[in-house]
C-alpha cells in the first residue's frame, strides 16, 4: 500500500504513468475569489413616504447561461427590514447564512432590542469592507431597506469594497443605468419622498422592472418585490411582469440581423 | 487556632454553603464610600461622596474622579476598589465603542451590564483567580429609556429604580425606600435633589455636603429623542445642586414653625 495521502484515491503509476501532482502543492500564493461565478443581475428600490419598496428579479445567471429561474435574492431581517442582493449567488448564500447566526446571536438576549435596516447595513458593510482588506471580497452590492432609529424609511447600499452609498432611489448593477434614471424622475431627492404614495413607488418599481428585462439580457420576467414599512414587511416573490409591449423591439438598430 | 479552613480560594464552598472569598469582595464594596443612584420616567442620577478610604483615593487620584462616563448614554460610579472599577470600565468602554462601530448602535444597558455580571461571575469559578472587590451604580439611557443597575461582586447585576451602594449606604437606602413613589415622575432637579438627601441621610451628624466633598452626574433624555449627555457635576459645578437643596430647606423650615410639634420625634 502506498502510504502518501496525497497518492491514494489516484490512479496507479503503474497502470497510468506518473500522476502530475503539482496542483495539489499548497505552497505558492493563495487564491481567492477573482471573478463572480453564478450571478445575479440588478436590485432596484424606493423610497416613499412611508417605507421602501424593493425589487430583483429571480435569476441567477451562470455567465451568459440563465442557469437558475428560482433564486430568491430579497431576504427580510427581523421583520423589519429588507436586504436585496446584487452579484454572486454563492457570496449571498454565506452572507445569508451570517445574518441567519446574527439573528439567533441577537434574539437569545430576548430583551426587547433589535437591530434596524441601520444598525444592519453598518455591520454588513463592516463585513464586506473586511473581506476585501482581506483580499477575498464577497462579490455582492447590497441595497439594504427598513426604517432607522427615528422610525423613517432607510436606503442605503453596500458593495464589495465596503464602499456605503445612500439616496432616495437606489439600483445595483444595470439597474444603476437603466433604472436609476427612470426613478430619479420621480424621486429627484430627499425632499420629494414625502409626496409619494406606496401605489406610485410600486408602480415606478414594477416599470422598471419590466424596462430591465426588456434591455438587460440577464434578467428575467419573474421576479420578487418587498414593500417594508413600519408596519412590518410585504413580500412576494413569485410575481411575474405585466402588459410587456415588445413594439419597441421593430425600431432597434445597430446590431441584430436588420441592415438599416 | 480556629482558623476559616473555606477562604483560601474562591472555589471552595463552606459546609454552609458560603463562598468566603465572595463574601470578602463584598466587604470591600461596604468599606468605600457612599454613591447613590435613581432614575425617574426622564433622567437617570448619581451621587456621590468624594471623600475616599486612604487606599480608594490614592487609586482615584490614577483615576481621575469617581465617575466615568464609559459612553455618552451612560456612566458608572464605584464604591470599593477602584482599579477594579478600572478593569471594568475599560472593558466596558471597549464593549460600547465596539457597538457603535460594528452596528452604529448604542450598546443596550441591559446588554453590557450582563456582560461584566458574566465576567465577574466567571472570576468566582476558577481557581486562581478572585472576585472584583469593587461595587458599581450603572446609570444611563437606551431606546427603552433611563436605567439604574446595581452591580456587585459576585456577579450579580439588578436593575433598581433607587439605589445606594458604600459606607453606611443602609440609611441612604432606608430614605430612597420611603420616598420611592415620588421618583418615577420626578423631575430632573427633584431627582438630584433626592439623591443629595439620601446621601446626607449617610454622613456622620456633624457633616454637611459641600462642593468639596459631592459630585452629581445627570443623565436625560432630551428634547424629541434626543440624549441629554452624561453630565459630570464636581467642584464648584456642584453648587447649583447644592443651592437647590438649601433652598428648599429654608422653606421648609418657615413652613416647620408651624408644625413644629408634628415634626418631633419623627
Amino acid at each position: 500500500m502506498n502510504h502518501f495521502p496525497q497518492a491514494w484515491g489516484r490512479p496507479r503509476d503503474d497502470i497510468y504513468g506518473h500522476y502530475d501532482a503539482s496542483f495539489l502543492q499548497s505552497s505558492g500564493p493563495n487564491q481567492h475569489t477573482q471573478s463572480p461565478v453564478v450571478t445575479g443581475t440588478s436590485v432596484i428600490a424606493v423610497k416613499f413616504k412611508d417605507g421602501v419598496v424593493v425589487a430583483a428579479d429571480n435569476l441567477a445567471s451562470y455567465g451568459s447561461l440563465a442557469r437558475f429561474t428560482d433564486v430568491k435574492r430579497l431576504r427580510t431581517f427581523n421583520d423589519t427590514t429588507v436586504i436585496g442582493f446584487g452579484g454572486d449567488v454563492s457570496d449571498m448564500q454565506y452572507l445569508d447564512r451570517v445574518l441567519s447566526s446574527l439573528d439567533i446571536k441577537e434574539s437569545y438576549a430576548n430583551d426587547g432590542h433589535h437591530l434596524n435596516a441601520k444598525n444592519l447595513h453598518t455591520y454588513l458593510a463592516k463585513v464586506l469592507y473586511k473581506r476585501r482588506s482581506d483580499f477575498n471580497p464577497l462579490w455582492n452590492q447590497l441595497l439594504v431597506a427598513g426604517t432607522d432609529d427615528d422610525g423613517k424609511p432607510f436606503l442605503s447600499s453596500a458593495d464589495l469594497l465596503g464602499t456605503t452609498f445612500s439616496a432616495p432611489t437606489l439600483a445595483t448593477g444595470f439597474g444603476a443605468h437603466l433604472a436609476q434614471p427612470l426613478l430619479r424622475r420621480i424621486v429627484p431627492d430627499e425632499a420629494a419622498v414625502g409626496g409619494i404614495t406606496q401605489e406610485a413607488a410600486v408602480a415606478a418599481v414594477k416599470e422598471c422592472m419590466k424596462v430591465l428585462f426588456y434591455r438587460d439580457a440577464r434578467s428575467l420576467d419573474k421576479y420578487s418585490i418587498a414593500v417594508v414599512t413600519n408596519e412590518g414587511i410585504d413580500l412576494k416573490e413569485d410575481e411575474k411582469l405585466e402588459a410587456q409591449s415588445w413594439a419597441f423591439a421593430e425600431g432597434i438598430r445597430g446590431y441584430g440581423t436588420q441592415v438599416s | 487556632m480556629f482558623r476559616n479552613n473555606y477562604d483560601n480560594d474562591s472555589v471552595t464552598f463552606s459546609p454552609q454553603g458560603r463562598i468566603f472569598q465572595v463574601e470578602y469582595a463584598q466587604e470591600a464594596v461596604k468599606q468605600g464610600s457612599v454613591v447613590v443612584g435613581l432614575v425617574s420616567k426622564t433622567h437617570a442620577v448619581l451621587v456621590a461622596l468624594k471623600e475616599c478610604s486612604s487606599y480608594e483615593k490614592q487609586l482615584l487620584y490614577i483615576n481621575g474622579g469617581r465617575y466615568q462616563g464609559i459612553d455618552d448614554h451612560f456612566g458608572i460610579a464605584l464604591a470599593g476598589l477602584a482599579s477594579d472599577a478600572r478593569v471594568l470600565s475599560n472593558f466596558m468602554k471597549q464593549q460600547a465603542l465596539s457597538s457603535k462601530l460594528t452596528y452604529g448602535r448604542a450598546i443596550p444597558l441591559e446588554r453590557i451590564v450582563a456582560s461584566i455580571g458574566d465576567r465577574a461571575q466567571t472570576n468566582t469559578q476558577h481557581y486562581g483567580k478572585r472576585p472584583y472587590g469593587v461595587g458599581l451604580l450603572i446609570a444611563g439611557i437606551d431606546v427603552t429609556g433611563p436605567h439604574l443597575y446595581e452591580f456587585q461582586p459576585s456577579g450579580m447585576t439588578q436593575e433598581m429604580v433607587a439605589c445606594s451602594i458604600g459606607a453606611r449606604s443602609q440609611t441612604a437606602r432606608t430614605y430612597l425606600e420611603r420616598n420611592l413613589d415620588e421618583f418615577a415622575n420626578a423631575s430632573k432637579e427633584q431627582l438630584v435633589q433626592h439623591g443629595l438627601k439620601a446621601l446626607k441621610n449617610s454622613l456622620p451628624q456633624d457633616k454637611e455636603l459641600t462642593i468639596d466633598n459631592t459630585t452629581v452626574a445627570v443623565i436625560g433624555m432630551g428634547k424629541v429623542g434626543k440624549l441629554e449627555n452624561f453630565k459630570l457635576y464636581d467642584g464648584q459645578d456642584v453648587s447649583v445642586w447644592l443651592d437647590l437643596d438649601s433652598e428648599e430647606k429654608s422653606e421648609d423650615t418657615s413652613a416647620a414653625t408651624e408644625g413644629a410639634a408634628m415634626e418631633i420625634d419623627s
